[in-house]
């Protein structure tokens, strides 16, 4: 009870990190209609932002975590602005934002490996206490990466659900040109969600070497964003929330059963529901317009 | 639903597209409600109404890109849709099974249309945007495309006559509609009005029996509309097709079209002769609004 | 530079060639962006290891199965993935490229035929396979006298199979097959619209794709001598992408130009060294900008004035003198 406790909330843990990367992908999916390859690297360079903050700079914990936001957010929109928005401007089929994207994720990671290094870097130990709850202990940091996710969550959905930058955004995902045709500011709307979406990712890149290493290609962990923002319903954001905390926990599970299947199980996953529902838990099926 | 099905054999052979109380919900929202007409061959049939009333939402469950809620629609005899409740003859019939072909299957048999808002294969040439959709006049396989050359077996040759064949069918679309000039050139960089040239041109290229053009006149001055109705009913004349129109162009529509059918808010408002509309009060009030409001948008 | 060296790099270009065509027709002429044809490079390799060393069969049998297999997987990943909106595919190929690389990292498996032993064994990958992928066949063989030898080693040479392919390629776009995907590619309603089945486009795409890296990934097993998982990262996906779309969407001479400069690059570039895929990347953002259609933009070199001038086509004279007015604006 105590072992499958711990998966649980390792798992939930893991989600929330996913919860975190997918929410961004999700959001620039909704309005922009294309997948966001390129999120990856700015996941990576928070997490380096918050290594180096940590280790050379000696910033505490909270200062750091701050910064990995502030780097990858300012980062995620400085790639919209010269990566899309050329792009955008002379309305470009959806296939050249991925190549780009692509592009921009093969700059940054191999950018990061040229200047500094490829090797892994361990982040400090900052949290090595855990408590007891109820007969069970718990470590610190994992009760730490839970609670930032939840809170950067609620941020997120609140931002979206009750401010007026939301409800243009909400506007925007259904239709951008309509929603610009009614006044609303498209280059605020997206230079917003690049913003929100880089934010977020700063934070999980943090968490993400928190938890494990920093290394120019964990970028790839986003590849799991996808899988879970698929499985919740693409374009969906609270289906992004819950899909991502399903597959952690999940994942974790399997792991705990056979390491080696891991990442095959998450893949597998991905098929399965492509082929049974691939709108996902959450997805709406739409009809396009002619 | 089978093939046999598909097929009425007691249809009027006069008819070439039949819409039977056809509905289309979004959600909650009612786009196109109970709407009914019949086309007969050779006829030019307009689409006409406020904006919003439902047209391209026709066009598009005539051409299976949306599904149909409730109704059938009948092409050629045949059912290219129906939704999962059918009236007929004044009765309904609720356990209907919903039946969509796919739009390609649609259109192959014997229809194509152009689109308000122009859709051409943008960085493709002139003369490659006509040639693509011709394609159906040819049925060589991948490997018969592999042998280039006259002599051999006639089934290794196809490709060579064919593709000859492809050819002057473009050449041939391309001089009627006046842009044969323009060819070489990569059809985004062409002035807008041979754009639409092109587009009809290239629905043309599929040898339908019914042509539905999307406000063909949208954007075009006095004289580019004028030329433009002439051509509509040459083309009718030189190829033995049916028309369905959409336009906002008036002057067009009562001058070229045999028959009008007026649409608001997604229901059917008026049907008849452009004499007949003109005369209608509820038209008129419907396009000017009330007395008191004579600047409404027409 | 000794001749070995460049052999080396010239057998590399041209089954890189091959996988590089299959993505250009996928990506360059249909539009559909893939993530995953590592993954059938990786399976055609194997298959092709398999049907060499474990079942003897020969060479270009084993390059024809590996395709096929391949193939067969690419339709199954089509089926599912080409009729629904949106990055569906893109993703999918994510997936599928992954899971058959990790797949062949946890296969423990052997089998006896013949009274030989098979062995599959995980990450540790497959030795001494044997190297049967030569540039342009065994022509020492003509002055021994074996000739049989030589035609067996020149018909299966890389650059003969990759010949007959770019042949083939070329002049299946350039028929209403490859039109199709073009007009897919340029805007897929207009294609249904008229009358074009554009799963069907698709699909053919997808199956083209996944059959030449197939016989590509045969080829590379019998070129390196040895197989592992980790050769097939998703990384080798995106440099293949690269290629294409360096040479420009839409191109078979683009393709060509791109695989040759970006396969010889690297040894030109090695002083350079971490720096290469930064520029790699960086070039593809400016590409994507100012020249989406990449060097060749589209065209091929059939299109090119200097190819015209030095073989003067038989086409007739196209414009009639009077309305020869907006042709070149």
């Amino acid at each position: 009870m105590q072992y499958f406790l711990q998966q649980l909330v390792n798992g939930i843990c893991l989600g929330g990190m996913y919860a975190l990367m997918s929410v961004g992908y999700s959001l620039v999916y909704s309005i922009m209609n294309f997948s966001n390859f390129a999120h990856g690297g700015v996941i990576m360079v928070g997490a380096y932002v918050g290594y180096f903050t940590l280790t050379a700079l000696g910033c505490p914990f909270f200062v750091s975590f701050l910064l990995c936001g502030v780097g990858s957010g300012l980062l995620a929109v400085i790639i919209e602005r010269l990566v899309y928005s050329p792009l955008r401007k002379r309305h470009a089929p959806s296939l050249y934002f991925i190549i780009s994207a692509m592009g921009a994720s093969i700059f940054l990671e191999n950018f990061v490996i040229a200047a500094i290094d490829g090797t892994p870097r361990n982040f400090p130990t900052l949290f090595s206490n855990s408590i007891n709850i109820g007969g069970i202990s718990l470590g610190v940091d994992s009760l730490m990466m839970i609670v930032v996710s939840v809170v950067a969550l609620l941020i997120l959905m609140f931002i979206i659900q009750k401010t007026k930058v939301g409800l243009a955004i909400r506007a925007c995902s259904y239709s951008e040109k309509a929603s610009t045709l009614m006044g609303i500011n498209g280059d605020l709307v997206i230079f917003t969600i690049f913003l929100m979406g880089g934010v977020l990712a700063g934070f999980a890149g943090m968490l993400y070497g928190m938890r494990f290493i920093v290394r120019p290609t964990i970028g790839q962990v986003t590849n799991k964003s996808f899988v879970a923002a698929v499985f919740g319903g693409l374009g969906s954001l609270p289906g992004a929330i819950v899909g991502s905390v399903l597959l952690g926990v999940m994942e974790i599970f399997v792991a705990s059963f056979n390491s080696n299947l891991r990442d095959l199980f998450v893949y597998g996953l991905l098929i399965l529901v492509l082929v049974v529902k691939p709108s996902g838990l959450m997805g709406k099926v739409v009809e396009d317009k002619a | 639903m089978s093939k046999e099905q598909m097929v009425f054999k007691n249809h009027d052979p006069n008819v070439i597209l039949e819409l039977w109380h056809v509905t289309k919900r979004f959600g909650g929202l009612t786009a196109v409600g109970d709407v009914s007409f019949q086309i007969k061959k050779g006829e030019i049939y307009a689409l006409i109404g406020p904006n919003g009333a439902g047209k391209t939402t026709i066009f598009n469950l005539i051409t299976g890109v949306y599904a149909i809620t409730e109704g059938r629609i009948i092409f050629d005899g045949r059912c290219i849709g129906q939704g999962s409740d059918i009236i007929k003859d004044d009765a309904r019939e609720t356990d209907v099974t919903p039946f969509q072909l796919k739009p390609h299957a649609i259109m192959s048999q014997g229809m194509a249309r152009t689109f308000q808002n122009i859709r051409l294969f943008k960085s493709e040439t002139v003369y490659n945007n006509v040639l693509t959709a011709c394609h159906a006049m040819a049925d060589y396989n991948i490997f018969q495309s592999l042998w280039r050359f006259k002599a051999g077996p006639k089934w290794l040759t196809k490709y060579a006559h064919q593709e000859e064949e492809l050819r002057a069918r473009t050449e041939e679309l391309l001089k009627l509609m006046g842009i044969w000039q323009y060819k070489d050139m990569v059809a985004v960089n062409l002035p807008y009005g041979q754009q639409r040239r092109l587009e009809i041109a290239r629905a043309l290229a599929t040898n339908p029996k019914l042509l539905l053009l999307d406000e063909p006149a949208a954007g075009m001055n006095p004289e580019e509309t004028l030329a433009l109705m002439e051509m509509i009913r040459e083309i009718r004349n030189k190829f033995d097709l049916s028309v369905l129109i959409i336009e906002h162009h008036m002057d067009l529509v009562m001058n070229v079209s045999d028959r009008i059918f007026v649409l608001n808010f997604g229901k059917p408002l008026a049907e008849g002769t452009p004499a007949e509309i003109q005369k209608n009060p509820e038209v008129i009030e419907a396009y000017l609004g009330k007395e008191d409001d004579v600047d409404g948008d027409a | 530079m000794s001749w070995y060296y460049i052999e080396g790099i010239l057998i590399q270009s041209c089954y890189t060639l091959l996988i590089v065509l299959g993505l250009s027709i996928l990506t360059g002429y249909t539009g559909m962006f893939s993530f995953g044809h590592a993954g059938f490079v990786c399976i055609g390799a194997y298959i092709a290891v398999i049907c060499t060393m474990s079942f003897g069969l020969p060479y270009l049998a084993a390059l024809l199965i590996a395709g096929l297999v391949a193939m067969a997987l690419g339709a199954l990943l089509g089926k599912i993935t080409l009729n629904l909106k949106g990055d569906y595919f893109c993703i999918a190929t994510l997936g599928v490229g992954e899971a058959i690389r990790l797949i062949f990292n946890n296969l423990q498996l052997s089998w006896t035929v013949n009274g030989k032993e098979f062995v599959l064994d995980g990450a540790k990958g497959i030795a001494s396979i044997p190297l049967k992928t030569t540039l342009w066949g065994d022509w020492r063989a003509l002055f021994r006298g074996e000739i049989g030898t030589f035609f067996s080693s020149f018909f299966s040479s890389s650059l003969l199979i990759v010949i007959i392919f770019v042949a083939a390629t070329a002049l299946l776009m350039n028929s209403k097959h490859g039109r199709s995907m073009l007009a897919v590619r340029e805007d897929e309603l207009a294609a249904q619209m008229s009358g074009i089945n554009t799963f069907r486009s698709k699909m053919l795409a997808m199956c083209m794709s996944a059959l030449y890296a197939g016989i590509a990934g045969g080829m590379l097993a019998h070129y390196f001598g040895y197989l592992q998982p980790k050769m097939f990262m998703m990384v080798k996906s995106t440099e293949y992408t690269i290629m294409v779309i360096f040479g420009g969407m839409g191109s078979i001479t683009g393709a060509v130009l791109g695989t040759v400069l970006l396969c010889a690059l690297p040894e030109l570039l090695r002083a350079v060294g971490d720096w290469r895929l930064v520029m790699y990347g960086l070039a593809v953002i400016i590409i994507m900008i100012v020249r989406p259609r990449g060097l060749m933009g589209g065209k091929e070199i059939t299109d090119l004035k200097i190819f015209r001038a030095l073989f003067a086509t038989k086409k007739k004279p196209t414009l009639p003198a009077e309305d020869g007015g907006g042709a070149d604006s």
